[in-house]
């Protein structure tokens, strides 16, 4: 038996079919994984990502102490609420994860890591924030829900009262703010707009039946891998890990160089993989063919191979979409690489992210996907 | 619970068989199958006129989550398939037994001998996973 989160009971009693990710039980989806997705892209789905790890830290140092941890800089968040994406690197730049962290207050500020890095994390995080004597949280206590899509924030906020669905509607992207007993913030993990709401875990039970019979659709792991990645979003583990850096895994714009007197683990590391160009660099591909890209598929360019990190069939384009690393001289926009996919050599094309978002296709889908030769 | 229809036989590999009065056979793959696949996106189907071994390959079922390979539960010569499902994949999960099938065989021997497995037997096996 696995970990479970305060929701296993109920994803079980509505029909989810349950499988182990990263050590937790976990819904992969509730009968249709696609009927899913497309109610995430066209109205409003709900996802349990309690098993993701919410972190508290509190000091007088602390924003010192962020600005030394993180490859992005927190002291771009100015106003209380605010969030920011960035990578956790070791010395030589490897990525250790990928996190949110909100702007609480002068002392506090909270960080969501991934729940399959959870330890590491935890372990990493402690043994740096004794020396700027920032305490280290973790708020197990807490459930977390994901209500995405065109009609999420306003269905969530039909559950507030009227002076606490004005001010989660009023939130700008990528702000969270302490509703009562709940956290709600403009984030998300699907391309779509909507809320994350981290709660006491006694009350999301009652929270997610809530939002089911207002018509929002509860959502498994499944959908919320195709839709992050028609949003070109990375996963940790797939996209990235310990021996990829920012800049190969299409996050350097998560990098904040500037300014340039500020010391952050990795710093050195990247600067010289700067300096020294080349590598690989991550491109987003559409397959041409009617098949489906996985990941560790082969990836065939002028300049060497690559690899796809990430593979699915793409329910909004009805096409496969991958992200892939291969060498940087072949990562151009437009460009053909050929893709081994069972055995044969596909034609894929090299498309700007991401594939879609707020249900719009973004990419030139050039005809009816059947290959030119 | 799966679906598992006490006129049909099946194989081990999850397909099932139809036996026409025509002496052909009918074969697709079975709701335990389908739902195990998970939604399905791509389905090949092979040429009119193949002779297949009895638990050679003959289709290739793609869903959101893998490829998988079908295997013919006797062997014959494939006299139709289900053209449709080039546009509706989605007919293997809905009708698995009706709309969703795959190909028309013409067996070459006795069925009997194909060793195929009863609604029971296979529901048993079906649970075990």
């Amino acid at each position: 038996m696995g970990l479970r989160t305060p929701l296993y009971g109920l994803h079980v009693a509505l029909g989810a079919h349950m499988v182990d990710f990263g050590g937790w039980d976990m819904p992969v989806n509730y009968g249709s994984q696609i009927e899913e997705h497309h109610a995430v892209r066209r109205a409003a789905g709900v996802f349990d990502v309690s098993h993701m790890c919410v972190i508290d830290l509190h000091g007088a140092r602390v924003r010192e102490f962020l600005r030394s941890l993180l490859a992005n800089d927190v002291a771009r968040l100015t106003q209380p609420g605010k969030a920011l994406y960035s990578c956790m690197l070791r010395e030589d730049a490897g990525i250790i994860d990928d996190l949110i962290v909100y702007f609480q207050g002068p002392r506090w500020y909270r960080v969501i890591v991934n729940a399959g890095t959870r330890e590491k994390d935890l372990a990493w995080i402690r043994a740096r924030a004794a020396a700027f004597e920032v305490e280290v949280h973790e708020r197990r206590e807490l459930a977390m829900l994901a209500v995405q899509g065109p009609e999420a924030r306003a269905r969530l906020a039909s559950l507030l009262t009227p002076p606490d669905a004005a001010a989660a509607l009023a939130q700008g992207l990528f702000f969270g703010t302490q509703l009562g007993e709940w956290f709600v913030a403009r984030t998300g993990y699907t391309g779509e707009d909507g809320f994350e709401v981290m709660l006491p875990a006694e009350g999301a039970v009652e929270l997610w039946n809530r939002l089911n019979e207002l018509g929002v659709q509860s959502c498994g792991l499944g959908a919320r891998d195709t839709l992050r990645l028609e949003a070109a979003m990375n996963l940790y583990g797939s996209d990235m890990d310990e021996t990829t850096q920012p800049l190969e895994s299409g996050l350097a714009w998560t990098v904040a160089f500037d300014p340039a007197d500020r010391s952050f683990i990795g710093r050195a590391a990247l600067e010289a993989a700067r300096i020294a160009g080349g590598g690989q660099r991550q491109v987003a591909l559409l397959l041409e063919d009617r098949a489906v890209m996985r990941s560790h598929q082969r990836v065939v360019t002028s300049a060497g191979d690559g690899s796809i990190t990430s593979g699915t069939f793409s329910p909004t384009l009805a096409r496969s979409i991958a992200l892939a690393r291969m060498p940087a001289a072949a990562a151009v926009v437009g460009s053909t690489v050929q893709v081994e996919v069972r055995g044969k050599l596909l034609a894929a094309r090299v498309v700007r992210p991401p594939f879609a978002r707020h249900g719009r296709v973004l990419v030139e889908l050039q005809g009816d996907g059947n290959s030119a030769t | 619970m799966s679906n598992v229809p006490a006129d049909l036989k099946y194989a081990r590999s999850h397909e099932w068989v139809r036996e026409h009065s025509d002496g052909t056979v009918e074969v697709g793959i079975s709701d335990h199958a389908q739902h195990a696949l998970g939604d399905l996106v791509f389905v090949e189907v092979p040429a009119v006129g193949r002779t297949l071994q009895q638990g050679e390959a003959f289709a290739v079922v793609e869903s959101v989550k893998a490829a998988s390979d079908v295997y013919a539960p006797v062997a014959g010569t494939v006299v139709a398939v289900n053209e449709a499902l080039g546009k509706t994949p989605e007919a293997i999960n809905q009708d698995p037994y009706g709309a969703g099938w795959i190909m028309r065989l013409k067996p070459a021997g006795a069925l009997a001998a194909a060793e195929l497995l009863n609604a029971d037997t296979y529901t048993t096996l079906a649970d075990a996973g």
